[in-house]
This record gives structure tokens, C-alpha cells and sequence, in this order.
């Protein structure tokens, strides 16, 4: 073992990701007595969820914009003791690219980053093992007109009003599915923003058949009631059962077009109506960001990371918590986040954890795994939405693939899933790799959509790709 | 069963060689059916930077097969050029050392007394040829007649313009046979195929087939990585490659080799090559082999250093102990063609491959001799 960061040999677990999973599983393991390293590309802890604003807007009441702000307390002082005690250390703005196994002699992992705002610099972590706690995405399908200036995604503008308190317009639709979508249209009224309407596609007779596992989680429905209520007393319109057909506006979004569906997921025909606004917040809910595990050789389950009870992927020393497993929300991260942070310091340490040790934390896992179960059957873009997406809808918007050059390579050329489709259309070529367009494109493709390997979870220069490895490790 | 299909000939394979194989006997008149398990391009062809090269093949049938090939594709360009994104773009061999630079010029004499044009580029003109290369380089060989495809674009416009029926998601589970044992069809998991002739161009997976006749074929995959970059002006012009690329082509080594090979694209990106290693069909990404990939191109190209790499993807080269392909009819099953085995030159060897096995199938003379191409030529072995 010539590893100096073995030295002293108490073991290095590396954590990627400072969101709630990233940062319950640091906080776990040191107070296991493992050397953790925390690494994530935000200046400051959070994460997406516990997004803050930069302390130079000076923000009165942050915890306005958020729920469970105790929560996110008590770890951010965790972290902070634990930082000083010298037991974690936390780096920021390090972007990472790779994680590599290595081989014999010494085994062992190496986190490869890049450093800073520009991600021109290098840096290189060495792990006895790694905690992948790299979070979710947002899933935006398209339509006509969303490339329009005004369109914003609802992860987007809910970023925009956490971390910097700006608001984009004045009269916003919110539209899509998901449990964001509430949230967001709270956020925005509560900013100054008249909500035009809410559109949600979702049928809420759909929650009625899902009552039993939704009301086992009485705290999350009534969270969701008190955001409903919210918003209506700023006398939001709440469109169930709706889609949105087309952004509309020449040099930016003017207004929407919104339209019924039917009980086959159609948009009802006659039901359209146009609805002036200047924002338009959309989103299609979640996907786990799998990159750097799959690259690893970790197995997945559909677009998430597979894990076992303790949170251990089927790769030997590679733990995983959160959205990447799996999008479930901050609660389910952080008790996965916990549960994977000492089943990953008792194994380095050489002991067999043991369960009874986080048995609340698995409670809760599992009620949450079967509530997020429950809401994922309930929310679903419109079945038939690929019907609103004409031959000369942008796609993919890196590489401007409209849809009907893929309806083309599938129908024409012999294309039968999302690789193809990219070989023969450049769709998910460009600067995003697919992770925007990846949904859509399986979608007119007619398959179902496989997380597309991503060696490099970012672009590197490649005279940091060449000297990958080569770097002292302190 | 479905339904009852009958043709002409049936092709396994809808990578590039069976799509040129489906173009060139279609055109020679022939009913074709071609079949695939995945979609178009979904194997090796879908891996590979579409290199049409004479430049990295010595004097012998490979180089033959290849001024052929490259000569159908010049033909096929004015059809198809836009679409394919062909570009006669030209190689350069860069010669790291005076030493490696007078190796070269005697390769290049002896490819040039087979038909190669082979110009030698000295220092200054290297960097007329390529302003951006690492200076202090001694010298090139410069090869108009190399060219470049976007393969996947390639096999799909040619499979379409062919009008052979295409069937991708059937997977062939049978040779099927007469009890003369000629070949009469295909048996797929979707049904039986009827024709007199099969065409094996399965590629990395072409021995299987093989096997599904009741002969071998050893066919085995050589894993290769390539770098795509992001987009850029043009700032490399032509393939360029370090001279101890050939030597990598031709060796028999199972290790893991590393020579770079970089060229721009018609949409953009750099593509960065090669590595050849043996390890059967292993899909896990390797850093290792990137970053060698990244040394060796950014030794050519400074330029590269803070360029950056967008994506890596991996691909298996069908290669057959020989580094020849099997061209041709198998003379142990009376209606089985072999069109696979073409290691890393798949896609430019594919027009010459079709159009042979097109004269051989319509009864006429090929224009090449097939006898280095048999299938049956390694010892044959119990099955």
C-alpha cells in the first residue's frame, strides 16, 4: 500500500455530490470514523434541492422558498463541524469527469475533476471508495415553439428564484407533470408572478386509484395540498387532464396554446384555447444522472443505478444514494444518503454493518420508495404526445434535429432505437450529449429510452484527458 | 411462422458490407432480402470513423481489393456524396524520425508500383499540407486517393437506394439446407427466408453464422476506441496519422496498442483513433487507452490540448487470423457467400466486396482473383 492517502490507515471514502444524499452520507461516515472527501461542482453545499442565494443578495428569509429548512440546518452544521475537525473535507467547484478503477496493485478508485468556473484545471482524488450521490435531471419534452425565448424548463425556474431571487416574467404558465410543477407555480405567485395557469397532464381520478399509498404518506400530501391551496388564492387556474399543444411569439414566447386530452391521452379535439403569458415553466419530471456509474461497470435498472439494501451497487467499493438510484425526492436521498454512509465506513473499517443501525432510515426509505412508486404511475406526459411534435419541431436542440429528420431515419433509413437515430440524425451529438433530447428521441423513435453511455460525464481538454493519472496525490 | 418469404439471395447483416453487397446485387438485377438483428448500422459500422484508406495497406490483394473499393466509392460519391458525407480528403503519413521517414519512403515505393499514388512531402510542405501539425516533423508521405464516408449515413443510403427488403429485429437461428446440402434460406425468429443464396456479412459475428452452416469461419473482434472532440472550424485537413500506424494494422499482437490517427469531420468534430486489443467483446470503457489516445493525438496537434473531448465510443474489428477478409463463395456449401472479416477496413473495402461477390453470384468472371479471400483457406479444424 504505497497510497499516501492511506496513510494512518484510516480509510478514504470520496462522496460525489453535496445535495441531500451527498451530504447525509458525509455526515454519516464521519461520524463513523472514515476520512470522507466531499466533492461537488456548486460553490456551496445544497445541491439542487437545498439551492440558496448567493449571500451577496443578501436574502432576508431564504428559508421562504423552502421546506424543511431544519433539516437542511442540521446538516449544513454537521458538515461544518466535521469540516473543522478535519474530518471531511469539502471541495468545491470540481466538476467531475471519470472515475476510474484502478487495477492492481493497489486497487482503489481515482475521481477525476476539473476545477473551477471554466473547468480548465485539473485535480485527481484518490478513494479506497466511492459514494455516487450525483442527483437527477430534469426531463423536458418538446412541443412547438418551446425553443422560444420565455420558455424555461421548471427545474430551471425554480433555480433561478432559489439562488438568485430573479423572476423571468410577469404572466407564467407553468405545464407538464410531476410534483414539481406545484412547488414552482407557488414559487413564482409567492415572487410577484401571476400564474395564468397551472397545466398538468395527469389525471386526477389517477391519484384516487393510488389513494392507499399516497395517504401513507400523509406529511407529503398535505404538502401538496397546502401548495395547491396557496396557489389558489392567488387565483391560479388549475388545468388537469391538460397538455400544452404550442409556444407561441415571434422574437420570444407571446402566449400558449393549451388543449384537453381525452380519456386515450389525445388532445381533445375543439378544446384548444390560447393563453397570453411571457414564461412559460415546463417540465416532464426526473432522471437520475447514471454517467460516472455506468462507467464504472455499475449495473442499472432502467434509467436508474442498482443497489442493494445497504445502497452498495453491484461494483465492489461503489456505493450510490439519492436521485441516482432512482428519483424519489430530498427525504428518500436523504435516507439513503445515510443508510450508504455507514454501510460504506463499516465496510472500509472492515466490520459488517449493521442494519439495526439505520432501521429508521430504512423505514422511511421504503414507505418513500412506495410513495414515489405511487406518484410515478400517476404522473405521465400525455400517452400520444408525440403527436404534437410536428416534422419541423426542433428536437434536439445542440445539433438542431428536427423531428422529422428522426421520423425519417426510423421510418426511411432503417434506424430502430436512440443510437441509431443519433448515427443517422447527429440527435444527441452535441455540447449536452443527449441528456436533453435522449426522452424525446426515444419517444419518436418508438422505444423505450436507454440511458446512452456517457464516458466522460463532461467534456475534457484533452491535455488533461492525456495526463489523466500522472498527478501527485496529497 | 409468420409468413413465407422467397428471394434471390438473402443478406445477414445490415451493416456496411451488407448494405453494399444488397446496392450491388440488386443493381446486378437480384431479388435481395436483407436481414439484421439490430437496426441498421448497429454494429461495427456504427463504431468506426469511415476510413476509405490505401494508404496503410501493402502491396497485395488487401491493397488490390482496396484501389477497387475505392474506385466504386469515387463512382457511388457522385450518387450518393452529399448524403454519405463522402470526402476525398487525402491522407498524410507523418514520419516521427529521419529514420522512420526513409521506412516510410520504401513502403510508399513498393505501394506505389501497385497503383498507389504516394507523393513524398518534405518538412516545409508538411506544413502547407497541415499548418497546425507539432513542429519539427522531418517528413510525410501524402495519399490523395485516401477518402473518408460517414458510415452509418453510408450503409442506410445505400441499403434504401438498393431496394432490397429490409428486415431489422429478425435474428437468423438457421442456415437452412437441402439434403444436398445446399443452401435454401435463412431460418430467423420471425420466420423462414427461401433463397438459393446467403450472404454472410454478419461481421464481428460473422463466424457464428458460419457456424449456423455447419462450417468455420474464425472470425474474432479486435476492440478499438475512438475521441470525438467538440466542433471546430476545419484545422485538420486531411487523415493524419504517425507511420507507426501501419505496423499496428498489420500486427498480430493481442496487447493493447496505441498509434494516433486524427481527422476532421464534414460535421465538425475531430476524430481521434486507434487502439487495437484483443479482449474478446468487452464493452467497459478504458482510461488507459483514451488517454493514450489523447498523448499521441495532442503530440501531433498541440493544438488539441485545449480542445475538448465531447465523447468515446468502443467498437469490435472483424478480423480474421490473416488480416484478409473472406470474400466470396464457400466451396463446402454450395450457395453460402462470405462478405466479412475486413478488420478495421470494413467500410472502404465494402463497394469492392459487394461488387465481387455480385460478379461471382451473376456467373461472371470477378475482376479480382478471389483464391487470397477463401473462406476455407484456414486448416480446417473440428467444429
Amino acid at each position: 500500500m504505497t497510497d499516501p492517502n492511506r496513510s494512518g490507515a484510516v480509510p478514504h471514502l470520496v462522496v460525489i455530490g453535496a445535495g441531500p444524499a451527498g451530504l447525509a452520507a458525509s455526515v454519516a461516515a464521519a461520524a463513523c470514523g472514515v476520512r470522507v472527501t466531499l466533492v461537488d461542482s456548486a460553490g456551496e453545499a445544497g445541491g439542487q434541492f437545498y439551492r440558496r442565494p448567493a449571500p451577496g443578495l443578501r436574502a432576508r428569509r431564504p428559508q421562504a422558498l423552502h421546506h424543511q429548512w431544519r433539516t437542511w440546518e442540521r446538516l449544513k452544521d454537521g458538515l461544518d463541524r466535521y469540516v473543522r475537525a478535519g474530518c471531511v473535507r469539502h471541495l468545491t467547484e470540481h466538476h467531475v469527469w471519470c472515475v476510474e478503477r484502478r487495477g492492481e496493485p493497489d486497487r482503489g478508485f481515482t475521481v477525476h475533476a476539473l476545477l473551477g468556473p471554466e473547468q480548465e484545471g485539473a485535480a485527481e482524488v484518490r478513494a479506497d471508495a466511492v459514494l455516487l450521490a450525483t442527483g437527477g435531471y430534469e426531463k423536458v419534452l418538446p412541443f412547438p415553439g418551446w425553443t422560444l425565448p420565455g420558455v424555461v424548463s421548471a427545474g430551471g425556474a425554480q433555480a433561478m428564484l432559489k439562488g438568485a431571487l430573479v423572476v423571468s416574467g410577469r404572466t407564467a404558465v407553468v405545464a407538464g407533470t410531476g410534483p414539481l410543477l406545484l412547488p414552482v407555480a407557488t414559487g413564482l405567485a409567492a415572487a410577484g408572478v401571476e400564474i395564468a395557469a397551472l397545466v398538468e397532464s395527469a389525471d386526477p381520478k389517477a391519484f384516487v386509484r393510488q389513494s392507499r399509498a399516497l395517504a401513507a404518506q400523509p406529511g407529503k400530501v398535505a404538502e401538496g395540498a397546502g401548495y395547491a391551496a396557496r396557489l389558489l388564492r392567488h387565483r391560479a387556474r388549475l388545468l388537469a387532464r391538460h397538455t400544452i399543444v404550442e409556444a407561441h411569439g415571434t422574437e420570444r414566447l407571446e402566449a400558449v396554446t393549451v388543449a384537453a386530452l381525452d380519456a386515450s391521452g389525445r388532445v381533445r379535439p375543439g378544446s384548444e384555447r390560447r393563453v397570453p403569458c411571457d414564461t412559460l415553466a415546463v417540465g416532464h419530471g426526473m432522471l437520475p444522472h447514471t454517467d460516472l456509474a455506468d462507467t464504472l461497470g455499475c449495473r442499472l435498472d432502467g434509467p436508474a443505478v442498482h443497489v442493494d439494501d445497504e445502497q452498495r451497487t453491484d461494483v465492489p467499493g461503489v456505493w450510490a444514494a439519492g436521485e441516482t438510484t432512482g428519483i424519489g425526492g430530498s427525504a428518500l436521498s436523504l435516507a439513503e444518503g445515510h443508510i450508504a454512509g455507514c454501510s460504506a465506513a463499516a465496510r472500509l473499517r472492515g466490520t459488517e454493518p449493521d442494519p439495526g443501525a439505520w432501521a429508521a432510515a430504512a423505514r422511511v426509505r421504503a414507505r418513500l420508495r412506495a410513495f414515489s412508486a405511487a406518484l410515478d404511475s400517476v404522473y405521465a406526459p400525455p400517452v400520444h404526445w408525440t403527436e404534437q411534435v410536428t416534422d419541423d419541431t426542433v428536437v434536439c436542440r445542440c445539433e438542431e434535429v428536427t423531428g422529422g429528420a428522426i421520423r425519417e431515419a426510423v421510418a426511411e433509413l432503417g434506424a430502430g432505437d436512440p443510437r441509431t437515430v443519433k448515427l443517422l440524425t447527429r440527435a444527441g451529438m452535441g455540447w449536452c450529449q443527449g441528456r436533453m433530447c435522449g426522452p424525446a428521441v426515444a419517444g419518436l423513435a418508438g422505444c423505450e429510452l436507454a440511458p446512452s453511455r456517457r464516458p466522460f460525464a463532461r467534456p475534457v481538454p484533452l491535455g488533461i484527458l492525456a495526463r489523466a493519472g500522472e498527478m501527485d496525490h496529497q | 411462422m409468420s409468413k413465407r418469404l422467397t428471394c434471390n439471395v438473402v443478406v445477414v447483416g445490415a451493416g456496411m458490407v451488407g448494405a453494399a453487397c444488397a446496392l450491388y446485387a440488386g443493381r446486378a438485377g437480384l431479388d435481395v432480402i436483407l436481414v439484421d438483428r439490430g437496426p441498421v448500422a448497429g454494429g461495427t459500422t456504427g463504431a468506426g470513423e469511415g476510413n476509405l484508406l490505401v494508404s496503410d495497406k501493402e502491396p497485395g490483394p488487401e491493397l488490390d481489393l482496396a484501389l477497387l473499393s475505392g474506385r466504386l466509392w469515387g463512382e457511388l460519391a457522385q450518387e450518393f456524396g452529399e448524403a454519405v458525407e463522402y470526402e476525398s480528403k487525402g491522407g498524410v503519413v507523418v514520419a516521427s524520425s529521419p529514420d522512420g521517414l526513409a521506412a516510410l519512403e520504401r513502403f510508399a515505393q513498393g505501394q506505389r508500383a501497385a497503383g498507389v499514388v504516394a507523393e513524398p512531402v518534405a518538412g516545409d510542405g508538411l506544413y502547407d499540407l497541415e499548418p497546425h501539425l507539432a513542429p519539427g516533423l522531418p517528413g510525410a508521405v501524402h495519399y490523395p486517393q485516401d477518402a473518408q464516408v460517414m458510415p452509418a449515413l453510408a450503409a442506410a443510403h445505400l441499403l434504401r437506394a438498393s431496394g432490397a427488403r429490409l428486415l431489422t429485429g429478425h435474428t437468423v437461428t438457421d442456415v437452412l439446407r437441402a439434403p444436398d446440402g445446399a443452401v435454401r434460406g435463412v431460418r430467423t425468429d420471425k420466420g423462414d427466408i427461401h433463397a438459393p443464396a446467403v450472404i454472410n456479412a454478419a461481421g464481428t459475428w460473422g463466424g457464428e453464422l458460419a457456424a449456423l452452416a455447419g462450417v468455420r469461419l474464425p472470425v474474432l473482434p479486435r476492440r478499438g476506441f475512438v475521441l470525438v472532440t467538440e466542433p471546430l472550424p476545419r484545422r485538420v485537413r486531411h487523415k493524419v496519422y504517425a507511420a507507426d500506424y501501419v505496423a499496428d494494422v498489420a500486427s498480430d499482437s493481442a496487447a493493447l496498442q496505441t498509434s494516433p490517427v486524427v481527422e476532421g469531420t464534414a460535421a465538425g468534430p475531430i476524430l481521434i483513433g486507434a487502439s487495437r486489443e484483443r479482449v474478446g467483446f468487452d464493452r467497459t470503457f478504458s482510461l488507459p487507452v483514451v488517454r493514450a489516445l489523447a498523448a499521441g493525438a495532442t503530440r501531433l496537434f498541440p493544438f488539441l490540448e485545449r480542445v475538448r473531448a465531447m465523447r468515446s465510443y468502443l467498437g469490435f474489428r472483424p478480423y480474421l487470423p490473416d488480416h484478409l477478409p473472406a470474400v466470396g463463395t464457400d466451396p463446402r456449401v454450395p450457395g453460402l457467400y462470405h462478405a466479412c472479416g475486413h478488420e478495421g477496413a470494413g467500410i472502404g473495402l465494402a463497394t469492392g466486396t459487394a461488387h465481387l461477390i455480385a460478379q461471382t453470384l451473376t456467373a461472371k468472371t470477378p475482376d479480382l482473383d478471389l483464391t487470397p479471400f477463401r473462406p476455407d483457406r484456414f486448416a480446417a479444424e473440428a467444429m
